[in-house]
């Protein structure tokens, strides 16, 4: 069985992230840049299910500039066996990348696509699920354990009233959450045999497919500094606090 | 939550200064490129901040101890190196045809500093393991690198260095320890060897010693040295664990930092023979273990360099975040205070320690670049040039971020006040770990007397011509930029000033006067320091001056603050050069003709 796992590049997530000053994005010039980490756990799930015994090829997807092959190349040395580079330098939003990949995905025929629930730069959450939706195929989303058994698959998901495990048929779009697994650390070994590995570029036109540009942003702010904190003398006065700021 | 290290800083300092990519057109490095560097930099910072860092405060609290049967470490130690094993990095810098990565050195240093960093002492074990098995590569025979070397670079077994006894240290020369030469060409070991890290313990199957000793009737000094292999546990032929060897605990070392490291007290062939092999020709111990002493010594100034820089990180977070004071100009008593980076005298504490922290870790990339450039250079002149440049560094690599990182490490303590004095900050840890650099793989005193008694001195000079040749090329360049000219012109006179000042020290030397020449070799040694240190700043300075117009706001701070910080040294630093030249220049003899009785 083929998986195909679509793994983001983003501001790496210890960077103290800045606005930049005109309100039209983060800064990201001068700063490192890394794979998102919910697509470190699809790509450690991929490996521990060919690892298993139920995956045979691992095929790794990005969509983004030319230095998204740094983020391939840590996918190749992650484990995946090949790669393949969409080439695409202006802005990439949900719905252009997750008919980009749905197009790979069809044509590599893979019965599997992991990929993080949302990636930490813009918090979208919508690729995955709109892969299942433009292929009409099975969904599960924020995956805390993933069980494949031939043509099906067993998903366990944590939802707020505890666990709810779905049996999806395959092909089906599986995005993982936090505590799935534990990425393990990249061996150096690994990390040199990922330079022989292939990376195949192509363009959006490759695939089928013309840049959307559904949203548009209107402005990037910093949160509001927190403001101060009032001490209050007595549990009524802070009841009484509460209930005028609305918040009981 | 502050970083262990500046990525960027490092990412400038391989790439931009020093050009470690360029490594890649050479054979021996053609199968890496940048991206396979990047990843290695990326899986140790990721090792190092989850695997190494989590217990180092908890390993400093809770030393090694020996309860008359074993020594006892906490647990994490051991799944640290686990996992540092498991990731192939034991032999990162060994050759592919022993199983390593064949990284270039510069590479591998990085990422060792980095794990310095987040935790020296359980970084100890490894980096001496490597370097003994480094020895074994150099100077052991085949079935020597069969039987201790792989077992070692799989991380099976540990290893020591076990050169200093109770007695004597920097004067190796004489050292005690006896080899007895056994009928089956094997030796027995009779002595006591003193400051032996990772002496004992049950993290390995077991631990490769390799030890100085005297064969009987081998002549007094460095010339009667051999070296030899010890094992804890005899091997057995085909590679298995025999019978214990000789080799017992004396008793650990209690020391002021660097404590996760276990230090011991070991003796050899007490009741039990201590059997051992010898390694090169008898005699020969010494030169065997000096040939690896370059790299071993960049490693220490690496680490006191990155220890330096992961305390400026830590207090320069904090100064962006403790709000405490006014400025001068604030009148009122009830306005906001500001953070304190705000105050000039912090920014002074701040800026001392990037321009120590930075321009050590540059001296020591700088020197294991040279280590790569000599693998891969073919011509013998060129070879020998890099060799020398090396030889007259390295003193100075090993020594200058000992002191003065060290000294950031003070600082880092002051930025934070009482709170740096404190166990409940890393500082203070720093501080003691970072203390042990100056003393060993060589005092700094010794170190000293290694650059003016023999590197300065070599081949006539040559080595130090040629890196005056170097400051030279970087003072020609930066002359015609006009941001630059000012310390171009301040750092010409420094060398100028430091080539006369050799001049008159040799000219004692060759009158006899030996006592004299090297009376102020440590003096020599910070004068020395301190210019390279100064034009390596410039080097800096110059490549963040011609990136500066093209770069984006981020990197514009960046760089802006690389030119920042060498105008400090060469304002605030540098000077202190010229008053040591002064002294040097007059063969000031106040040290020298203190007798002990006047003290």
């Amino acid at each position: 069985m083929k998986v195909l796992v679509s793994v983001k590049r983003v501001v790496d997530y210890n960077v103290r992230i800045q606005v930049k000053s005109d309100g039209s994005g983060v800064v990201t010039d001068g700063v490192k840049f890394s794979m998102n980490p919910f697509d470190e756990i699809a790509m450690e799930e991929a490996v521990r299910l060919r690892e298993k015994g139920k995956v045979t090829e691992i095929v790794a997807v990005t969509i983004g500039g030319a230095k998204n092959e740094e983020t391939l190349r840590s996918a190749l040395a992650f484990g995946a066996d090949r790669a393949i580079h969409i080439k695409e330098e202006g802005e990439v939003q949900p719905l252009t990348a997750a008919k980009a990949f749905a197009a790979v995905l069809k044509k590599e025929g893979a019965q599997l696509f992991l990929c993080g629930k949302q990636a930490i730069d813009d918090d979208a959450n919508q690729t995955g699920q709109m892969v299942a939706s433009l292929l009409d195929i099975a969904q599960a989303t924020f995956a805390s354990k993933v069980e494949v058994d031939g043509s099906k698959a067993q998903i366990t998901r944590e939802i707020d009233a505890g666990l709810e495990t779905l049996e999806v048929d395959l092909p089906a779009v599986v995005s993982v959450d936090l505590r799935l697994n534990e990425p393990r650390y990249l061996k150096l070994p690994d990390i040199m045999k990922a330079k022989k590995k292939p990376i195949e570029t192509i363009g959006l036109g490759d695939v089928g497919v013309a840049v959307e540009a559904g949203t548009k942003t209107v402005k990037v702010a910093p949160p509001p500094a927190r403001a101060k904190g009032v001490m209050v003398k007595t549990v009524d006065e802070l009841v009484s606090a509460l209930k005028a700021k609305g918040l009981v | 939550m502050p970083q262990l290290m500046n990525r960027r800083d490092l990412d400038f300092m391989l790439y931009e200064l020093l050009d470690i990519g360029g490594l890649t057109g050479a054979p021996r490095f053609a199968m890496h490129d940048r991206a396979a560097f990047d990843g290695v930099l990326d899986a140790a910072m990721k090792l190092a901040e989850q695997k190494f860092l989590p217990h180092a405060a908890k390993l400093d609290a809770n030393e090694p101890h020996f309860d008359g049967e074993r020594v006892h470490i906490i647990p994490e130690v051991r799944e640290a190196l686990d996992a540092y094993v498991e990731g192939g990095w034991m032999s990162a810098a060994f050759d592919e045809r022993h199983g390593g990565m064949q990284l270039p050195y510069a590479v591998v240093a990085a990422a060792n500093g980095i794990f310095v960093a987040a935790n020296c002492g359980t970084s100890g074990y490894p980096f001496l393991t490597s370097a003994a098995a480094n020895l074994l590569r150099a100077h052991g025979t085949p079935e020597q690198q069969t039987r201790y070397m792989k077992p070692m670079l799989e991380g099976r077994w540990f290893g020591t260095m076990c050169l200093s006894e109770p007695q004597a240290g920097s004067s190796l020369g004489d050292i005690r320890t006896r080899a007895i030469p056994q009928a089956d060409g094997s030796y027995h070991l009779v002595g006591n060897k003193m400051w032996i890290s990772g002496g004992e313990h049950d993290l390995s199957e077991n631990i490769v010693h390799l030890v100085l000793a005297r064969i009987d009737g081998a002549p007094a000094g460095v010339k009667g040295i051999s070296l030899f292999i010890v094992p804890k546990h005899r091997v057995n032929p085909d590679g298995s664990l025999g019978a214990r060897n000789g080799v017992r605990l004396a008793g650990l070392n209690h020391k002021m930092g660097y404590r996760g490291t276990v230090n011991t007290a070991l003796n050899f062939g007490e009741t039990v023979p201590a059997v051992g092999q010898i390694v090169g020709s008898p005699g020969q111990g010494l030169a065997c273990m000096f040939h690896m002493m370059n790299e071993a010594r960049i490693g220490v100034g690496m680490g006191a360099a990155t220890m330096g820089y992961a305390g400026y990180l830590f207090s320069l977070d904090y100064a962006r975040q403790r709000p405490q004071g006014r400025p001068a100009s604030a009148k009122d008593p009830a306005s906001k205070p500001v953070m304190i980076i705000e105050h000039s005298d912090v920014r002074r504490m701040l800026l001392q320690q990037k321009a120590y922290v930075e321009g050590g870790l540059a001296l020591c990339l700088y020197c294991a670049k040279l280590v790569d450039e000599q693998s891969i250079e073919q011509d013998p002149k060129r070879r020998e040039e890099l060799h020398l440049l090396l030889e007259i560094l390295t003193p100075m690599a090993k020594a200058w971020p000992s002191d003065f990182c060290l000294e950031a490490n003070k600082l880092a303590i002051q930025v934070l006040g009482g709170y740096g004095y404190t166990r409940d900050y890393p500082v203070e840890r720093y501080y003691r770990d970072n203390r042990l650099n100056p003393i060993h793989e060589g005092t700094n005193g010794i170190q000293g007397l290694d650059l003016l008694g023999r590197k300065v001195t070599m081949h006539n000079g040559a080595a130090l011509r040629l890196l005056l040749g170097r400051i030279g090329a970087t003072v020609k360049a930066a002359s015609a930029v006009p941001e630059l000219a000012e310390y171009a012109q301040a750092l010409k006179q420094a060398a100028d000033t430091a080539a006369q000042v050799t001049m008159t020290l040799g000219q004692a030397a060759l009158q006899g006067k030996l006592d004299l020449f090297l009376a102020n070799a440590h003096l020599y040694l910070e004068m020395m320091g301190h210019t390279v240190i100064a034009w390596l700043w410039l080097e800096q300075a110059s490549k963040a001056q011609a990136a500066l117009a093209g770069a984006g706001a981020a990197d514009r701070a960046f760089y802006a603050g690389k030119l920042r910080a060498c105008r400090y040294f060469f304002r605030y630093e540098l000077p202190k050069a010229a008053r040591q030249a002064e002294l040097l220049a007059r063969l000031d003899d106040t040290c020298l003709a203190m007798s002990a009785d006047e003290f």
